[in-house]
């Protein structure tokens, strides 16, 4: 027996349901199903016109149905029937089920909308609401086209109750987000804000709601509410218990309310005024103190409520960066929550954290907890918690920690989840890189990438670690010997057979000293796992051998025998034929001169040094300390239009010292080209100027971010109030890719923007492709350019 | 040698290079674009530009352990195919957790907050910058007025009066933000149409078909 519901209850409904819950079978649901469609076409059709309860039970039934899952193609008539009814649970489900089957047939449409027009216009509270409920709920083109305009009036009306009101705040707040442009602001927008000072805290958090999106793309349109969302969060934060009666929620004051202040106050800067933002701070420190307290209930709706307010409260102080001591309390709370007994919150904590760690008060605060991120590592059950504390070793990771941390990381890469592996492992080798100071560590930790995690370690890693052993002398034998000894083990992963042969090709020599690792010993070791390599390996492994033919000539007719044997001559793989051809006649024809200058020691790879920095070089002498201006110059000139955007990425200017040699992963080793010519084209940064001058001077104020260029392929380049500029460039091999972001910091859009890459002739032919793709997503406009 | 000119792999995401904050943007296995690694170029955090765009939530779902849908509410615009599958993999997802795991779970370039009630899993995708806690604590306002209205309320309760449960999720949530939180004015409108109270044998003598 079914429950029976209350009012005016469908009871053909309800023995509907339990016939479908009865049934066994997926079948006999079908054949039930089928049976009530006929049965409700025949009495949509029949010629007796249905009552109001029939029409609303069979409607509903439709729904149910659709909503099991089964498609219905009828019954939107009815539907719509129902909206003109004045009874309001007859209204209700007509609307439910337009809401949810959305038709898209233009007359349908129009009788829709012209049945909400009657309900907004009827003065009823209960239908207004159910009207705006069915447009929120919507939200299509057509919807916004015929009550875009009505919306705001009803909202700012003052004789609208004050439930309309919310109802109208967030139905506006549906359509602005779908159809922005059929939302203009308007003398409404600043009633809309002093509705933050509305008696009724329901009308409040409508329009707290409201405001915090439009506020996103109108700032200046809503900065007064600023002031208002800061008084009101305090009075709700200093209330007592007994006010605020009804909107407390388990002894928190308020708590969605706190929140959404929260965050409007996050989409602005820290208030300027210092009156209110010295509320604010004291509003932010009350926050932080009731965390202290002891609870008021032992319920966990409690604590979540007065936590989700904390964690906001603590968003919004990383947002703004600016009160030295709140961060550290903030880290200090989360700190706190790092060790609680509830996975929750540990989990919010460890992410918050993460964002806490790079900021510049707070950094130290963050680093004092590694043992405890750490120790969550090793012990949390959940996966997505030791995501969490993985993100945050790695965004506390600096200079003093690195080699702890990345052994850690290494640790957990052993039993890690496949599906995380090569984010891990990325993100050890990004920080094995940046903190290197003993490049025999960095080897050591790639090496181990490579047998902890082989299949996740990508290409851009282990090429990362055989530029960095050929450029760098200093570790060249280490490397060397360590790579030997990996490969004695009985099973070692094909991209350490790719790591060893090369390096071994490279600087066998250096240990070839030593008997343990001979020059025949070096080439058996490498040769027992040819056959079990795939063929780009084996490619290489071919080439390592002729290196060998020319850096161990005892044993040039050892490898000659291989090279001639039927399976390298006669492979099916055209590359290993070419090659064993190739290399079997180099090493019987030329003579160990031209095998000495042919299979020459790679040199290094000059990404390491700026064509600049060389061109420098040559006209000062090496060593000396560099014109900060004229490299500035130069190196607009390489900016815009340079076949190789990795060049500005050359280590810093006075000394190239190693550490400064660094780059972000993927820099491909690139060839070396000529040094830019002196007028190559203009810095877009002067997007503004109407002629794209030949030879543009780099815009005021953006020498420091262009200087950051010297080190990462990220980064701001210009900003000023109108407009930010932003690149982003990645390489491979020899590709490179840069994304230049365009961001429009005005509440207005702009009209006829074209961005332009101007290079210099002879750079152009590099550029393989040039694409505008012109999103403006709001207010961002993406441009990639591809350069080779 | 270009003989096998490398093909740039483009992960598809152009979204995600934008100057937005990580959370919005799908997540990549190279993960260049998440939140820590971001988070590391000062450049672009001191003058990022926060974006609270979409609703705060994405959909609302609840299902049985049996993985029987008993509600669906979305807030933004889909086509039906893609709420199904939406539904089938979240179901899956959120089904397979164990106790001890929390109640967060990331998917796609949202996050799921459930908890599970009875024999009941009420699921709602949030942004991912949203406030989770809040969130588990608007499913928890749910299923209170849930109980005021159906007094002791149980699974049946939601399948034989599943428009009901649409109707007071209304009232409480719209276009995805959280409207009402009194304890009073919340589920007033329906109470208030409520109050023709019939009896069971006015009920019983409905036609019942």
């Amino acid at each position: 027996m079914p429950a029976v519901s209350k009012g005016d209850g469908m009871r053909g409904l309800a023995v509907f349901i339990s016939d479908i819950r009865n049934c066994k079978s997926k079948e006999a649901e079908i054949k039930r199903i089928n049976k009530e469609l006929a049965n409700i076409r025949s009495k949509f059709k029949g010629d007796k016109a249905l009552d109001g309860y029939s029409k609303k039970k069979y409607v509903c039934k439709l729904l149910f149905i659709f909503l099991l899952g089964h498609d219905i193609d009828f019954g939107h008539m009815e539907a719509v029937n129902l909206l003109s009814s004045n009874r309001y649970t007859e209204k209700q489900i007509g609307y439910l089920f337009i809401s949810v089957l959305v038709n898209s047939n233009s007359e349908l449409i129009r009788l829709i909308n012209n049945a909400i027009k009657n309900d907004l216009a009827s003065r009823n509270p209960t239908f207004m609401g159910l009207a705006l409920h069915c447009i929120a709920n919507v939200g299509s083109r057509e919807m916004a086209e015929a009550f875009a305009g009505e919306i705001p009036k009803i909202l700012v009306a003052g004789d609208t109750m004050d439930s309309v009101k919310q109802s109208a705040a967030l139905c506006l707040l549906r359509l602005y987000r779908t159809s922005p442009d059929l939302v203009p602001m308007g003398d409404w927008t600043s009633r809309v804000v002093h509705l933050l000072n509305d008696q009724h805290l329901g009308v409040v958090t409508a329009a707290t709601s409201l405001i915090t999106t439009l506020a996103q793309k109108n700032p200046e349109e809503f900065k007064t509410s600023v002031s208002l969302a800061v008084s009101r969060l305090s009075r709700i934060v200093t209330s007592a218990s007994t006010d605020l009666q009804d909107y407390t929620y388990y002894f928190v004051p308020a708590p969605w309310l706190s929140v959404k202040l929260l965050r409007l106050l996050q989409c602005y800067p820290p208030p300027e005024d210092p009156a209110v933002r010295g509320r604010l701070t004291e509003c932010l420190e009350t926050i932080l103190n009731k965390a202290q307290e002891p609870p008021k209930s032992k319920k966990v709706q409690h604590s979540n409520a007065k936590n989700a307010v904390l964690f906001e409260a603590i968003s919004l102080i990383i947002h703004h960066d600016s009160e030295p001591n709140l961060l550290v309390r903030a880290c200090n709370q989360l700190g706190q929550f790092l060790q609680h007994r509830e996975t929750n919150l540990r989990y919010l904590a460890l992410e918050s954290m993460c964002t806490l760690a790079s900021s510049e008060f707070s950094h130290e605060a963050v680093k004092t907890h590694i043992e405890t991120v750490i120790n969550a590592l090793k012990t949390e059950r959940d996966v997505s918690v030791r995501q969490r504390a993985v993100d945050l070793l790695y965004a506390m990771c600096d200079r003093s920690n690195a080699q702890q941390i990345v052994a850690e990381m290494l640790n957990y890469l052993e039993t890690a989840d496949y599906s995380i592996r090569e984010e891990i492992v990325l993100k050890v080798a990004i920080l094995a890189e940046k903190y290197a100071v003993d490049y025999t560590w960095y080897v050591d930790t790639i090496l181990n990438l490579i047998r902890i995690a082989g299949d996740y370690v990508s290409e851009e890693v282990w090429y990362r670690v055989i530029q960095i052993v050929i450029n760098r002398d200093d570790v060249q034998g280490y490397a060397a010997k360590t790579v030997f000894e990996a490969l004695q083990a009985p099973a070692c992963h094909e991209n350490l057979v790719k790591v060893g042969g090369y390096i071994l090709g490279e600087f066998g020599n250096l240990i070839a000293g030593d008997p343990r690792s001979s020059p025949l010993i070096q080439f058996n070791l490498l040769h027992s796992k040819f056959h079990l390599c795939s063929v780009p390996t084996r490619a290489l492994l071919l080439s390592t051998y002729i290196k060998f033919v020319n850096l161990f000539p005892e044993i040039k007719t050892t490898i000659q025998d291989v090279l001639r044997s039927d399976s390298q001559l006669k492979n099916a793989d055209v590359e290993l034929q070419q090659r064993a051809v190739e290399y079997l006649r180099l090493s019987t024809i030329a003579s160990t001169d031209i095998l000495a200058t042919v299979l020459e020691e790679m040199p290094p790879f000059p990404e390491r040094e700026s064509s600049i920095l060389a061109k420098l070089k040559k006209k000062k002498g090496p060593g000396t300390v560099t014109d900060l201006e004229e490299i500035k110059k130069e190196r607009s000139s390489d900016m815009n239009g340079s076949a190789e955007p990795a060049s500005v990425n050359a280590s810093a200017v006075s000394t190239p010292s190693p550490s400064a040699d660094l780059l972000g992963l993927g820099a491909a080793p690139l060839t070396n080209s000529a040094p830019p010519p002196a007028s190559s084209g203009s810095l877009l940064v002067d997007v503004f100027s109407d002629s794209a001058s030949a030879v543009a001077p780099l815009a005021p104020g953006s020498d420091d971010n262009f200087a950051r260029f010297v080190c990462k392929n990220n980064g701001v380049l210009f900003e000023n109030q109108l407009l930010q500029i932003g690149l982003k460039s990645e390489f491979r091999q020899n590709l490179g890719r840069m994304f230049i972001f365009y961001g429009n910091k005005t509440s207005t859009q702009f009209l006829n923007f074209t961005p332009t890459v101007i290079c210099s002739d002879d750079l152009q032919s590099n550029i393989l492709k040039c694409n505008s793709i012109c999103l403006f997503f709001g207010f961002c406009a993406l441009c990639s350019t591809k350069v080779q | 040698s270009c003989g096998d000119k490398q093909e740039w792999k483009d992960k598809g995401h152009a979204a995600s290079l934008c100057l937005v904050p990580v959370s919005l943007c799908p997540p990549t296995s190279l993960s260049w674009c998440r939140g820590s690694a971001w988070t590391q170029l000062q450049g672009l955090k001191s003058s990022s530009l926060l974006l609270f765009s979409g609703p705060e939530i994405h959909f609302i779902l609840l299902f049985s352990r049996q993985g029987k849908l008993r509600l669906q509410k979305w807030y933004t615009t889909l086509p039906e195919k893609e709420k199904k599958k939406i539904t089938r993999e979240i179901v899956q997802i959120i089904l397979a957790r164990n106790q001890k795991t929390s109640s967060f779970v990331d998917w796609k370039d949202l996050k799921l907050v459930y908890k599970r009630y009875a024999s009941l899993y009420f699921c709602c995708a949030i942004e991912d910058q949203d406030n989770e806690l809040l969130t588990l604590e608007v499913v928890h306002r749910y299923v209170e007025l849930l109980d005021r209205y159906f007094g002791n309320v149980c699974e049946l309760d939601i399948i034989f009066n599943f428009e009901k449960a649409y109707f007071i999720l209304d009232e409480f949530i719209m276009g995805g933000e959280v409207q009402e939180t009194s304890k009073k004015s919340a589920v007033k409108a329906m109470e208030d149409s409520d109050m023709l109270q019939e009896t069971v044998e006015e009920y019983m003598n409905k036609p019942a078909f």
